[in-house]
């Protein structure tokens, strides 16, 4: 509802300018704080810059396992998300049916609960099935609240695919499957690309439901929490968020561009 | 431009009697207590434009679908040259469509788009071009063999569309209202090359279409639906001229439909009549007149000036009002704005006044 | 098979399992439905019930293990004082959050919506999208920096010459501390801005939906810009603060990393539940403790309802 010709009065203009700016700030502080010399303290500002810590994060092995935890669990439950997401996605557009509108709650609850409440719920099952943690107990939590974000992204898509195309498709010869293969999967290509990369941003970076179903193992967010709590060595703490920062912001840049044509702009809420 | 390879109309290698392309015997279609299709019951003739006239909602979609596969009869079958298609699913028919939207896939070129179909027929990717190159001259866009469907106009997509379905000689060829969505003057050129396509290659076209203008220039035969029943099936002079019904009347051009009461005043009968109004004649008053026409006086309302035509509305004593048209040979249209408020003599050809059963 | 396909000899398997889906809607629908149904059914449902039978357990003060029999005894630990405390804490530092981020969010949604450029609204769709998106752990960290006694908002002060104010801020009785990153406003402060975004979205999507001929048409019946905000776009854009303050009201009552990082020592709803489980392998309290939030927003849920919300999201 964009006003024609009224530019914005100054005072809003400022406000939503300092909003944004109230957003960006503490990151970039991050990134300041990821060259300082001062290795005890938060101090500000900054006694001196310097690229040293960035060698120590290198060369620290506990980081590394925890990266590679992180990607390998994210890898795999976005994989699982996928085609659990594109499956739901397909069945919810495809037919009114009984019980749609309760399958739909089931796939957004995971994300609309507070995570507190998932990491516990799936403690909670783990202990009464007397289940050990493992590297899986850690994927089944997060593929279950990334299934969401896949199925928004593709069942956006279905809604602005015309119908029409399926039936030409099978019209001119195509079974369902030669349809699925050569129409309906380019059509939602892009869609399912950016579901994708914004469901391994999301599972790279959780934490809440992580520390009730990982046990002694660290993902990368377990490990900076540890480092919050009791910190080794701080600046190299901020190399880490630093490191996190750009892997994720990248997914989420071509998530935005991948399907910024469509009104549903990719995740929109989370 | 090269002639494309000669089409032939299935039914003309059978040994046996011919067939008709389509037959729907008591075919119905409810959708919970909707009834889209009623109880309908037709044959389309092998090589025959056939098109099918109505108003949203009155069937004439969801038959179309029906003999495409993508819906299924909750009574009745529907059979394509002979044999029952029950169950049998769009990829499995020998019918292709064009739609509405032209449904051209938007990840293909044009050509990739016309030679869709001849990938499942097993026809290998050199002989895929060429067939689809074929196609594309035969209407006239081989030069555009390469773009993607966004870079043409609709014109051009609808051409594309019909490549596409036409380029492995289907049976059968449906047409969902082509061309709704072209300007008149794009839709009028269309509808000379459709015919003139349909002539050249001799398949089945059966043509949906809620403009009766376009069901007369072009059709063989037509049905017209109403809420999902087929009021009447004929050429286009049958439909026009000798309409079954008062809807037909109505919807098939305009009519002049006259009630029991209003016909007995004029023609001594109380049967309910139709009269077109270019049927009827504005003479002066006292203007002497034949002896098998109707004569009736009557005061002009309204003039209203259509270009090629004008359009009269004459009331008669008693209330009765009378649509009349008349081509326009006056040099000046003032001369027939200024018959407005005068009296006027009307006359038609009593045969002219067709019957209406089933009216009121 | 018709004489048009006779010709590619016997269809495949693919095609003719094609055709039988095809002739089935109801099953093929079935296919599709049953491996996520399944998975969300039986790990995510099955977890919350486990949970919720968990929370009508109790556990054996002398042994500490669990007890398997029904009793209401743990939920009636909800109310002792101690507990009480901490849900009545979370509640209201809900609130004053939910609050506050309306208030910082609106402008900014509203300029969004109403009067940025197509390019300036993507830009500002990225600047809040893209924090929103990017570590939540990080950005407390961040927070964590600035609030520091030695950090930069302490030196700003200093610059300022404002250190008096604030120390006197600091001494505030309950909500003050030894330092921002040590108090409860420094919790109130990292809660606001984490949940910034959640709030600017619904509020922007709800005032884009109001239609521009609707503020002309204001305008144009004689209503001053004041009142035309007043009257015509607040009240449609409503729903979408409702929307968003679901989030933020619902995100609060279960965070317990926030109030851990940065905050007093006393416990918050989400640090409960935590800390229970935990150690003290108390599952029962701490699943009471966890229904506790699910109550509150199926009430705040209701209620949200009601006022139109749900159009929003």
């Amino acid at each position: 509802m964009r006003s024609r010709d009224a530019r914005a009065p100054l005072g809003l203009r400022l406000a939503a300018g300092a909003g944004l700016l109230f957003l960006w700030l503490p990151l970039a502080l991050i990134f300041l704080y990821a060259f300082t010399t001062e290795e005890k303290s938060y101090a500000f500002p900054p006694p001196g810059l310097t690229l040293e810590w960035f060698a120590v994060a290198w060369g620290r092995d506990d980081i590394w396992r925890a990266i590679g935890l992180s990607v390998r669990v994210a890898a795999i439950s976005t994989a699982m998300a996928l085609v659990l997401g594109t499956l739901a996605a397909a069945a919810i557009h495809r037919a009114r049916f009984f019980g749609r509108e309760a399958i739909t709650l089931m796939i957004i609850l995971p994300i609309a609960l507070p995570g507190v409440l998932t990491g516990i719920a799936l403690r909670a099952a783990l202990s009464l099935a007397d289940l050990p943690f493992s590297f899986w107990t850690i994927v089944v939590g997060h593929a279950t609240f990334c299934v969401v974000v896949v199925y928004n992204n593709v069942l956006a898509r279905f809604r602005r695919t015309a119908s029409s195309l399926i039936e030409a498709s099978m019209d001119l010869g195509a079974d369902g499957f030669q349809t699925f293969r050569r129409i309906v999967l380019p059509s939602i290509a892009t869609a399912l690309l950016a579901g994708g990369m914004l469901a391994f941003a999301l599972s790279f970076d959780e934490v809440i439901v992580t520390t009730f179903t990982a046990g002694q193992q660290q993902t990368l967010p377990i490990w900076m929490l540890t480092e919050l709590v009791r910190p080794r060595q701080r600046p190299v703490t901020n190399v880490v968020a630093v490191f996190v920062i750009a892997v994720t912001f990248l997914p989420i840049l071509g998530a935005y561009y991948l399907t910024r044509d469509t009104h549903d702009i990719a995740g929109g809420g989370k | 431009m090269s002639p494309p390879r000669a089409f032939v109309g299935a039914s003309m290698t059978q040994t046996g009697p011919v067939l008709p392309a389509v037959r729907f015997a008591s075919v119905s279609r409810d959708f919970g207590v909707v009834k889209a299709v009623d109880d309908v019951s037709f044959e389309i003739a092998d090589g025959e434009f056939f098109a099918m006239l109505g108003p949203s909602g009155s069937g004439k979609t969801t038959c179309l679908r029906l003999v495409a596969g993508f819906d299924q009869p909750t009574a009745g079958e529907v059979f394509i040259l002979g044999e029952p298609v029950a169950g049998v699913p769009p990829y499995e028919r020998d019918v292709h469509t064009v739609f509405q939207d032209y449904a051209l896939f938007p990840h293909m070129s044009v050509a990739d788009n016309v030679a869709y179909g001849l990938i499942f027929r097993g026809v290998a990717k050199a002989e895929r071009r060429r067939r689809a190159g074929e196609m594309l001259e035969m209407v006239k866009l081989a030069g555009r063999a390469d773009a993607r469907p966004s870079q043409l106009s609709g014109g051009q997509r609808q051409r594309v569309a019909l490549a596409r379905a036409l380029v492995d000689h289907p049976k059968v060829l449906l047409l969902d209202e082509p061309l709704g969505a072209l300007d008149l003057k794009l839709r009028e050129q269309m509808q000379v090359e459709l015919k003139a396509i349909q002539r050249q290659v001799g398949i089945t076209f059966v043509y949906v279409t809620h403009d009766q203008q376009e069901a007369l220039t072009m059709a063989d035969r037509i049905a017209v639906f109403n809420e999902g029943r087929v009021e009447q099936i004929g050429t286009p002079a049958e439909i026009y001229e000798r309409p079954a019904s008062a809807f037909v009347a109505g919807f098939v051009g305009t009519s002049n439909i006259l009630s029991g009461d209003a016909a007995f005043g004029l023609t001594g009968s109380p049967e309910p009549i139709a009269i077109r109004p270019e049927k009827i004649e504005l003479l002066a008053p006292g203007a002497s007149v034949g002896d098998d026409r109707v004569v009736v006086e009557g005061t002009v309302a309204g003039v209203d000036f259509l270009g090629a035509l004008v359009r009269y509305a004459v009331v008669l004593p008693g209330g009765v009002e009378l649509s009349v048209v008349e081509q326009n040979r006056l040099g000046d249209p003032a001369q027939a704005l200024a018959r407005q408020g005068r009296a006027v003599r009307l006359a038609w050809q009593r045969a002219h006044a067709r019957p209406l059963k089933g009216l009121a | 098979m018709t004489a048009a396909t006779a010709s590619l000899g016997p269809p495949s398997l693919a095609r003719r399992a094609s055709t039988a889906l095809y002739r089935r809607p109801v099953l093929a629908l079935a296919l599709l439905l049953m491996p996520p149904v399944l998975w969300l059914g039986i790990v995510y449902l099955g977890s919350l019930f486990a949970l919720l039978v968990q929370s009508f357990f109790s556990i054996d003060p002398f042994s500490g293990l669990v007890v398997h029999s029904f009793t209401l005894a743990t939920y009636g630990e909800l109310f002792t004082p101690a507990n009480l405390d901490i849900i009545i804490r979370t509640t209201v530092m809900a609130a004053v959050v939910t609050l506050t981020t309306g208030a910082i969010a609106f402008p900014i949604a509203y300029y969004m919506a109403r009067y940025a450029s197509p390019r300036t609204k993507a830009l500002f769709y990225l600047g809040v999208m893209l924090p929103l998106w990017s570590s939540y752990l990080v950005r407390v960290y961040a927070w964590k920096l600035i609030l520091a006694k030695e950090g930069i908002l302490t030196w700003l002060f200093g610059e300022a010459g404002l250190t008096w104010l604030l120390d006197g801020i600091l001494a505030l009785p309950v909500v003050g501390g030894p330092s921002l990153s040590v108090s409860y406003i420094g919790t109130y402060v990292v809660f606001v801005y984490i949940w910034l975004p959640y709030m600017i979205l619904p509020i922007e999507a709800a005032v884009e939906r109001v239609p521009i001929s609707m503020i002309e048409a204001s305008g144009d019946l004689g209503a001053p810009p004041g009142a035309t905000f007043r009257r015509v776009i607040l009240p449609l854009a409503f729903p979408g603060v409702v929307a968003g303050s679901i989030f933020t009201f619902s995100l609060t009552l279960g965070d317990y990393i926030i109030p851990g990082i940065i905050g007093a020592s006393k416990f918050f709803i989400g640090q409960a539940v935590y800390q229970h489980q935990g150690t003290a392998g108390n599952i029962p309290l701490a699943a009471a403790f966890s229904v506790v939030p699910i109550l509150v927003m199926a009430g705040y849920l209701s209620l949200a309802r009601r006022l139109g919300a749900f159009d929003a999201l």
